[in-house]
């Protein structure tokens, strides 16, 4: 492989809105009203859409001739690098759309910074996925603003759910060697400037919505190193499911 | 204007081929026959979204997990329009939606079928879309207008589910001979509750004949079976997978095809809940209204306190 | 039972730049900024559209069915308004 640390950072990207868009995907028939149902569709075809674009550029930088699928089907648990965030379990829709607001928050600066990216494949995802993200978070935060300023009820759920999942958002931000690597060569962005971005959209947004940031600060990461929660298991069973008992057939 | 001169000048834009609009007189059974009808085809998109839904988190790749979610959403979209429609004859799609939870409303009996395997997504879309579709390309004719304006909009949209579920068994026919068995087997679960989608025959069925009258219903029941047949036969042939009906064979004389007669008893068993899955759809449709009630009201409060803010 | 029941709402769409605005359906919605965003995900999944107007049904006010004849009739008969009225020889252009 020739680069090894753009390939890893690739399949990050890509393993989160995989396994984001495959969380997003059980909601499906299931939504709170018939609307939203379909919001939600949206958000996960985007984000599946992004994916096999991703997958594409890393199997095209492994160089051993894997398609998209088979990245993203046919690897262990330990090689998948998403955060832990996207893999936590829908729960109510409070949990889902605050899952998913600490993510799109991210993912707008994020992708604006990558659009700069020279590695022209990895700009040009980011420059289609940053109008799809932009949408999200405007649809995540206006939910976000609803429910906690809606009933006591929407506002108590809404309250549950930042503070189950504060200790996942850390991981956004998570950097190690491949990041280092990749940075020296102005390559991607550095993620401590996308956080204060990040910071001023979900304090901005909660206030207005009446919620509160948790003051404890006890954090959670693993997953960029492939070290999941109990719940990924349980997902790849799903997703590999065909593909593990019916190997080496087309679809 | 007396009751018989309302009914007959109804009749006469019926038959002049012109569409009723929501706010047009038209006689009581006419807007019930239409509300029943309507919302029994709305409640089928939404409670069809579970079977193809089950499978979406499964799909055994990335092009089909996209093409199986954009479907089912689509299926939401079509209910949505025909919720729509029924407001038009002032019923609330709250009000509908509580018709199906207490049993009252009915849904295509199809959907209480399971979706065992990946190639039932397949028989889905090439069968269950492909009778749907039969039943609905009639309805774009349909007499009251904003019925025939949401199918008109979902012909145009599922136009592509049923050739993604025919390409997706032909991927399975030319597959494996395991692929291939899965095929048809999906094949030999799915023919017969595809023909029942059609409804009783025609000797059996209560709305039919004011249903034509009224240009509510252009084709019997019978009548859209047999087409269906007719154009499946060879779809079949294509794949290489076999019709379980040892008496379907083509009659020259009647230009169609012959074929046996349906299990009844099943069809009416699984209209009156007793299907393979009646209860689990049912229960997943009440715990999705249940479970989204605080979301619901959340943002209703929340419009309120916005509204007051406003006008203070 | 309807006790929370979002407001009904008309959805518009402008389907390209140079074309009206043309109502094609309605949704729910429990106020204007997410019926705007439900009707983007509802009736533009397929490019339709490149700009929505959403109006709650309560306030569209429309012509009563009752009154058609004296709303509409009356103008069926001043063909004048129209072109074709007029006679014109064969050779004139530009009119």
């Amino acid at each position: 492989m020739q680069q090894p640390a753009l390939f890893e950072y690739v399949l990050r990207i890509a393993d989160d809105s995989l396994i984001l868009g495959q969380r997003l995907g059980e909601w499906c028939g299931h939504g709170p009203i018939l609307e939203e149902d379909i919001a939600m569709t949206n958000i996960a075809l985007d984000l599946i859409g992004q994916s096999i674009s991703l997958y594409d550029f890393a199997a095209e930088l492994e160089g051993t001739g894997k398609n998209h699928d088979q990245l993203a089907y046919l690897r262990y648990e330990n090689e998948y690098k998403n955060i832990l965030l996207v893999e936590q379990p829908n729960g109510d829709f409070a949990m889902t759309i605050l899952r998913q607001f600490f993510f799109d928050a991210f993912r707008l600066p994020f992708y604006e910074a990558l659009m700069q990216s020279p590695v022209a494949q990895l700009a040009a995802v980011a420059a289609k996925s940053v109008k799809e993200t932009r949408y999200h978070l405007k649809h995540t935060s206006e939910w976000v603003i609803r429910m906690g300023d809606g009933t006591d009820e929407s506002h108590q759920r809404a309250q549950s759910a930042i503070d189950h999942l504060w200790r996942y958002t850390n991981e956004l931000f998570y950097e190690n060697e491949v990041d280092q690597t990749l940075q020296a060569e102005g390559k991607v962005p550095a993620l401590s400037a996308i956080r204060t971005q990040w910071l001023s959209t979900v304090t901005n947004v909660l206030s207005e919505a009446t919620l509160q940031i948790p003051t404890n600060d006890w954090k959670f990461d693993g997953g960029r190193e492939g070290r999941h929660s109990e719940h990924m298991g349980y997902i790849l069973s799903d997703l590999q499911y065909m593909q593990r008992a019916y190997p080496n057939m087309e679809w | 204007m007396t009751q018989a001169e309302k009914e007959r000048r109804f009749q006469e834009k019926i038959d002049k081929e012109i569409k009723i609009e929501p706010n047009d007189w038209m006689p009581d059974e006419y807007r019930q026959t239409l509300v029943r009808q309507i919302s029994q085809h709305a409640h089928s998109e939404i409670v069809g979204m579970l079977p193809e839904g089950n499978w979406i988190t499964r799909a055994p790749n990335l092009r089909r997990k996209a093409v199986l979610l954009a479907k089912v959403q689509d299926e939401a979209g079509h209910g949505l329009y025909l919720y729509s429609a029924v407001e038009t004859l002032g019923t609330s799609r709250e009000q509908t939606i509580d018709d199906l939870h207490s049993g009252k409303a009915k849904y295509s009996s199809i959907f209480n079928y399971p979706a065992l395997t990946w190639a039932d997504i397949g028989a889905i879309g090439w069968l269950v879309d492909g009778a749907a579709i039969m039943n609905q390309v009639a309805l774009c004719r349909t007499s009251y207008g904003p019925y025939a304006r949401a199918m008109v909009k979902i012909c145009k949209e599922e136009s592509f589910h049923q050739r993604q579920g025919y390409e997706s068994l032909m991927k399975l026919c030319s597959g494996t001979p395991q692929q291939k068995a899965m095929a048809q087997d999906a094949m030999n679960r799915f023919w017969w509750p595809a023909l029942m989608m059609f409804g009783p025959s025609d000797a059996a069925s209560t709305h039919s004949d004011q249903s034509i009258k009224w240009k509510i219903k252009r084709f019997t029941n019978d009548e859209l079976r047999q087409s269906f047949v007719d154009a499946t036969v060879e779809q079949a042939q294509i794949l290489g997978l076999t019709i379980p009906d040892p008496n379907l064979k083509w009659n020259e004389e009647r230009g169609h095809y012959d074929f046996s007669e349906i299990n009844w008893d099943e069809f009416w068993q699984v209209v009156k809940g007793n299907g393979p899955c009646n209860k689990e759809r049912l229960a997943a449709r009440v715990k999705a209204k249940e479970e989204g009630m605080w979301v619901r009201e959340a943002a209703t409060a929340f419009a309120k306190k916005r509204a007051m803010k406003q006008s203070a | 039972m309807s006790t929370n029941e979002w407001p009904l709402w008309e959805v518009f769409i402008r389907s390209k730049q140079g074309l009206n605005h043309k109502h094609v359906g309605s949704l729910r919605a429990p106020d204007a900024t997410l019926a705007l965003e439900n009707a983007r995900d509802v009736y533009t999944r397929r490019s339709e559209g490149i700009s929505i107007w959403v109006v709650e049904s309560a306030h569209i006010h429309a012509t009563d069915i009752d009154e058609a004849d004296a709303f509409f009739e009356p103008s069926d008969t001043k063909i004048y308004r129209h072109p074709t009225f007029y006679e014109v020889p064969d050779g004139v252009k530009h009119m």
